[in-house]
């Protein structure tokens, strides 16, 4: 298996915490980092022709926010860490998009951070860290 | 913005009493237009003793010569159009971008409208049971239409400045001439093109649907609501202002939301009134076949039955008008094809599925009980028709209505914006204007008589078909190639699924 392990990071405070540890256990094991962000996005959502005719500006500025304020900063960490390290942004539906980049980048493990919803929050809306453990291919490491 | 709503509403409830005359002076001035209007349009020629309108002609041959011309890809490609939709070949790396499945969202809620309610109810008033046939043999036609006129919106759109684009007839009938050495003419045929869908954006898609909407709501009023339909209208107005100027999207997005549920939940109960009507539906189908082919009972006969199938089926699904290749227009992708494909679902849901379903639920009423309707016409007839077995229903048929009288009005507002942009470019302040003219408009439409309002509103959407159906006979070898280079492409395993 390649030394490849994915960094699945949302911009929180739990992420934070994850890129640390990574960051340490990387280190250490010479592993390399691959640091996706995934912006939530469904194919079946129903829009209004206004939204649609616009759409494709405001992907193209999503990706680059998340560039911008959350995945170049982690980047510039662990290579200040002397790690060597990549990075994926895609649109889609959080828990399966991870899953298939960590697939697609042989990752032999997924590392995420987890926002620490409990009750009613997490029981509407899901947790991703909590999907991801239901459904990944590869182990799953989430940091708390 | 609440704020000027809750004063529009006050100010209307002050004017009540004093206003109540407005409706019917209103109406003694649009009632002659329209009747001009209408004979324009709708010259007629007499065959075999039943008035033909040209324009009607018109569509019919070009839905038949499309069909024919792209190999029956109503059929052939059904079964592709379903997988695109369901996302087997779209690419992960261009999840973000506007879906398949969006698009076509986009586009139903712009067609399903008062007209799979109301239109059916006066196609079967006028041309008897058997319009039901034709009007389902229009909406197969049909299908081939919206192939070639979306997968040229999506061939031929612009990019803005900014990024967004705006496609649609005017777009590809003026670059679409263009490459054929006709520029001058290509020109000509976009602006007017241009002109039409903007003034049509104003019948069709608002007047027509906002009338509607204030006959079902009246209805379930008990007529507590006549004389007032001023009133209603101008609480209509206030709403679209809201979202198409005031810019509160979360209106759009919860009615965009709420419409394809309403579309389920109306087809639900619908069938349901089908079948518990049940004794009456081999004699409904019979009706419509002997009405389709003897014409018993319609002025014009078997032509007559078969020319208001047509009108209305056009009408509901809007197939050879070209607007829904501005809202097809929005999609990215490397084969404009895929998106006509897709679009060929449309009238589909439309037409064969949820206009048939109306036209069931009023044949196997009148089946049971010819009087049930009471004299009633439009969405009042098929709101009487689910009445005679679910006596609530009229109340969530109403809110239905509405919802779906909006949710078109929105689009159709888009529609009309992006004629009005192709005339005047896309400055703020112009936009403006426009959106303003439409808000006034949604309130004319519940003063005037059901009469004035669908000839002037089928008379302007007809007209826009002259134009776009002229470019697409023009274009169609384009669309052809395209097509047949990609099915090749397909069978030959070159264009991958993603997802099997």
């Amino acid at each position: 298996m390649d030394n490849v392990v994915l960094l699945a990071i949302d911009g929180s405070q739990g992420s934070e915490r994850a890129l640390e540890h990574v960051s340490n256990r990387a280190k250490a094991s010479g592993a390399k980092v691959v640091v996706a962000y995934v912006i939530e996005w469904s194919p079946y959502s129903f829009n209004t022709p206004e939204e649609n005719a616009q759409r494709h500006t405001r992907r193209e500025s999503e990706i680059e926010r998340a560039h911008g304020s959350v995945v170049e900063p982690a980047l510039k960490s662990l290579k200040a860490s002397g790690i060597s390290c990549d990075s994926v942004v895609m649109h889609g539906p959080p828990a399966e998009t991870i899953n298939s980049i960590a697939t697609e980048q042989k990752a032999a493990q997924i590392v995420i951070g987890r926002r620490g919803q409990s009750g009613l929050k997490s029981l509407l809306f899901g947790s991703v860290a909590g999907n991801l453990i239901q459904t990944a291919t590869v182990p799953v490491m989430v940091v708390p | 913005m609440l704020r000027f709503i809750s004063s529009l509403i006050a100010l209307v409830l002050l004017c009540l009493p004093a206003q109540a005359g407005i409706d019917e002076s209103i109406n003694n001035v649009t009632a002659p237009i329209a009747t001009l209007i209408g004979q324009i349009v709708f010259f007629k020629i007499t065959v075999f003793g039943a008035g033909l309108p040209i324009v009607v002609l018109w569509l019919v041959v070009g839905a038949v010569f499309f069909t024919f011309y792209m190999g029956f890809v109503n059929l052939r490609g059904f079964k592709h159009a379903i997988q695109l939709v369901r996302g087997d070949y779209s690419d992960p790396n261009s999840a973000g971008e506007v879906s398949h499945f969006q698009a076509l969202a986009t586009a139903v809620s712009g067609t399903v409208g008062i007209g799979n309610i109301g239109g059916v109810a006066i196609a079967v008033t006028i041309g008897g049971a058997g319009a039901t046939f034709w009007l389902i043999v229009a909406g197969f036609l049909g299908m081939s239409t919206k192939f070639v006129e979306c997968t040229l919106g999506v061939k031929y759109r612009q990019e803005n400045a900014d990024g967004s684009v705006s496609g649609g007839p005017m777009y590809y009938l003026r670059k679409g001439f263009e490459d054929r050495g006709m520029a001058g003419f290509g020109r000509f045929m976009g602006t007017f093109y241009a002109i039409g869908i903007f003034v049509g954006a104003l019948g069709i898609g608002n007047m027509f649907q906002s009338n509607q909407a204030y006959v079902q709501l009246n209805t379930v009023a008990g007529g507590a609501l006549d004389g007032y339909g001023w009133a209603v209208g101008l609480i209509l107005a206030g709403v679209v202002f809201a979202v198409i100027i005031g810019g509160i999207k979360s209106i759009a997005r919860v009615t965009e939301k709420v419409v394809p549920f309403m579309a389920i939940f109306y087809c639900f109960f619908a069938i349901i009134v089908i079948l518990m009507n049940f004794t009456s539906i081999p004699m409904a189908i019979s009706n419509i076949f002997t009405g389709a082919f003897t014409g018993e009972g319609v002025t014009g006969g078997v032509l007559g039955a078969l020319i208001i199938g047509f009108q209305r089926a056009v009408f509901s699904n809007e197939a050879g008008i070209g607007s829904a290749s501005i809202a097809h227009a929005a999609v990215r992708t490397n084969e404009p094809v895929t998106e006509g494909y897709v679009s060929l679902l449309e009238p589909f849901i439309d037409t064969i599925v949820i206009c048939t379903i109306t036209a069931l639920v009023i044949g196997t009423s009148q089946v049971a009980d010819p009087n049930f309707a009471d004299g009633a016409t439009g969405v009042a007839m098929t709101s009487a028709a689910f009445e005679r077995q679910l006596s609530w229903f009229p109340l969530p048929l109403a809110f239905a209505a509405l919802l779906f009288a909006f949710s078109t009005m929105i689009s159709w507002s888009y529609y009309g914006l992006k004629g009005w942009t192709y005339l005047f470019g896309e400055g703020e302040f112009g936009q403006t204007i426009y959106k303003l003219i439409f808000c006034a408009f949604v309130a004319l439409g519940c003063i005037v008589q059901l009469g004035p309002i669908l000839d002037i509103s089928d008379a302007l959407v007809f007209l826009i078909c002259v134009p776009n159906i002229l470019g697409l006979y023009f274009l169609a070898p384009i669309v052809r190639r395209e097509m047949v280079s990609y099915m090749a492409r397909l069978d030959s395993g070159e264009i991958k699924k993603f997802k099997s």
